[in-house]
């Protein structure tokens, strides 16, 4: 069977297993809708966050980011697994005894302040859009390669699947989706890096391969690995990052960032009890690290392989003739995600680091006339995988179902998230209190109906800086959320004044400082710095790396107009009292 | 809750357990996988440096260690505190 019909089959199979489920678990209260009815089993839970968490960003481009930066990649890798410590043992117990449906209505309720859940409303919203838009790309770009589709008729197909399942069962049918699509994408990673770390190190493990030898050497994998880059100009794989601070101050705010956001920690509102809510985070990253633990063994992999399908004799010997490239560098070409060009005209592609002065000597030397690899995008690691390693058709359809699969769960959780915003924050919570039960469950439909519109819509038309904002989304997740959400819980002194001046604050410095390198809004050309390169960096710190020091400053802002200003009410201070102790979480369910 | 005596070594229990795991958390990722790691080049783990392996995998095992040794004691504290879920 060809490719494409086989990859139809396991696609088309996968979304009907998602509209059946959808159908079987449809929600008939606001309870079900958004917090499905607190019965979900805390394991079933943490495979259902682990599909929420992992998004078209972990599946596809992840393994390829760490690559091409090596060592310091691993800021990525304990970035977002570190903060599920976080979640667990700082926010999920608590929030779950608190016993309500959304993050704002915690901020709004425990600062007793409709201004403070209005910020969390627009916090929530600006976050959550911005990272459904790379969902919905991701969608588009996996139809268009796997299925010749073009990529609109991809977004519209993408944009119904999520419209019967999120629409129809809210956070049941969502959850129940989910844990489908984690055994789908989680299989569709697997397979390929097992067969890879094989074919390399003779492990199955890819854990243990990436530690292991390379078989033909006989030497340590990375060792080999970066024997063979440094032939052609590039630094060690496993060398020193540019700046360690930066790395640390990056890996601190996707820790933080990942605590805080939105459509992640409204999962722990599914279980039915406070000692649930704590297995569940240990479960989500069980079924987390699955994917994480494997993911630098295949860009390690995944970049030997690279460099050795160009250079199958080493750089002192002949590179690949045009004419001998294998099957996937034909396919992928066709993509544009990768591109040759055969500069000196000798019908081989010498690839290398044109920046290197031993590698343009010996360019020099040999008449080569610059790198002639001009374009491999980092997407194509993970996605090309089972092609370089001559895996049968169904694998590689399996890589478009577990792309698909990973697009689709993160996009629902995040509209799930707006919707339940929009209706139980902003219309019962402020607009229009008396909304009936069936009334705010009809406005939640409309409202998750809009905010798939709305994804579709960027889909379609991509804003220029949608690679940038996912700075935006992390950063604001870090210097807002996270911190008022700790404070709320772990002090019964921060009052409201402190509450939302600290948000501001923490907001404020973090957009201040993305937007000097980026762009005021990300409008090109009204950055204060020239560029956002490491030489105009204060101290070497990116913007992407700047969230945890807005957080910092939200604390310290909280902390001092708290210390000035009078101390919260009684009642408020009871109702701290009350989440820190688990017993009566049940009772919270029908509030 | 019985008194509010107990409700004080209760929330003491809880944020004594909390800070020694926050700081395993923190000496396994940010001090192994990233500031000491240029001094424990010298310890290998298998084909790579102790700080490597640390960054790109081992500190991810000890999260996953850490939250379970804090679901399985802090349900212990609930209980002996008597405030565990019924």
């Amino acid at each position: 069977m060809d490719l494409k019909t086989m990859t139809y089959i396991i696609v088309g199979a996968t979304f009907a297993l998602y509209i059946g489920i959808a159908f079987w678990a449809r929600a008939g209260s606001t309870g079900e809708f958004y917090a499905a009815g607190r019965g979900v089993n805390p394991i079933a839970n943490g495979m259902a966050t682990a599909a929420d968490w992992m998004s078209a960003a972990s599946f596809i481009s992840m393994a390829g980011l760490i690559a091409f930066q090596g060592y310091q990649g691993a800021k990525f890798l304990m970035g977002w697994t570190g903060g599920y410590v976080l979640l667990a043992l700082l926010l999920a117990p608590y929030l779950r005894k608190f016993g309500k449906f959304t993050v704002p209505e915690f901020i709004g309720d425990r600062f007793y302040s409709r201004t403070a859940r209005l910020v969390g409303v627009l916090c929530l919203i600006t976050i959550s859009i911005t990272y459904v838009i790379g969902q919905m790309k991701g969608v588009g770009v996996a139809f268009s390669r796997f299925l010749d589709l073009p990529y609109e008729t991809g977004l519209y197909v993408g944009m119904a699947i999520v419209f019967l399942y999120a629409v129809l069962g809210g956070m049941k049918g969502i959850t129940y989706t989910q844990i489908a699509q984690y055994c789908v994408l989680i299989t569709a990673y697997t397979i390929p890096a097992v067969f890879i770390s094989m074919n390399l190190t003779g492990n199955p493990l890819p854990q243990l391969g990436l530690i292991g030898n390379e078989t033909s050497s006989g030497m340590p994998m990375i060792a080999k690995l970066n024997e063979t880059i440094q032939a052609i100009g590039f630094g060690a794989y496993d060398g020193d990052p540019p700046s360690y601070l930066d790395m640390l101050l990056y890996t601190i705010t996707l820790m933080i960032g990942t605590a805080g956001l939105p459509h992640v920690i409204i999962r722990f509102f599914t279980v039915p009890k406070v000692s649930d809510a704590r297995w569940s985070a240990g479960w989500a990253l069980v079924f987390i690290a699955l994917l994480y633990t494997v993911a630098p063994a295949v860009g390690a992999m995944a970049r030997y392989n690279v460099t050795n399908t160009i250079w199958p004799n080493g750089v002192q010997s002949e590179p690949v003739a045009i004419d001998n490239l294998p099957q996937w560098f034909q396919n992928w070409e066709t993509t544009g995600l990768l591109k040759y060009e055969d500069k000196n005209g000798d019908g081989k592609i010498q690839f290398y680091n044109e920046k290197s002065p031993a590698m343009q000597a010996m360019a020099q030397e040999k008449g080569w006339q610059g790198n002639e690899l001009t374009k491999f995008d980092r997407d194509i690691m993970v996605l090309a995988n089972p092609e370089i390693a001559d895996l049968p058709n169904w694998v590689i359809a399996l890589v478009a179902a577990g792309g698909l699969a990973a697009a689709l769960s993160t996009a629902a959780g995040l509209l799930l998230a707006i919707s339940s915003s929009i209706s139980h924050d902003l219309m019962k919570g402020i607009l229009t209190p008396n909304i009936s039960e069936s009334g705010e469950l009809l406005a939640a439909r409309i409202a998750m109906a809009g905010a798939i519109a709305v994804a579709g819509y960027f889909g379609l038309n991509p804003p220029g800086f949608a690679a940038q904002v996912v700075a935006l989304a992390f950063g604001l997740a870090a210097s807002s959320i996270f911190p008022v959400l700790m404070m709320g819980i772990f002090s019964k002194r921060i009052n409201n004044h402190g509450a939302i001046l600290g948000m501001v604050a923490g907001i404020g410095v973090t957009l201040a400082y993305i937007f000097a390198y980026k762009g005021m809004f990300f409008i090109p050309g009204t950055a204060i710095f020239p560029a956002s390169t490491p030489e105009h960096w204060i101290m070497g710190v990116s913007p992407e790396a700047f969230g945890c020091i807005g957080a910092v400053v939200n604390f310290i802002v909280a902390y001092v107009v708290s210390a000035a200003t009078s101390a919260p009410p009684q009642h408020i201070q009871d109702l701290v009292e009350s989440i820190r102790v688990p017993r009566g979480a049940a009772a919270a369910v029908d509030h | 809750m019985d008194s509010d005596e107990s409700g004080k070594q209760y929330w003491a229990a809880n944020i004594r357990l909390v800070t020694v795991l926050l700081a395993i958390w923190a000496f396994v990722s940010f001090g192994m996988g990233i500031l000491l790691r240029p001094m424990l080049m010298g310890i290998k783990v298998g084909g790579v440096d102790l700080g490597f392996w640390m960054a790109q995998n081992g500190s991810i095992y000890v999260f996953l260690i850490l939250i379970f040794v804090y679901a399985v004691m802090m349900n212990g504290i609930d209980r002996q505190f008597n405030v565990d879920e019924e």
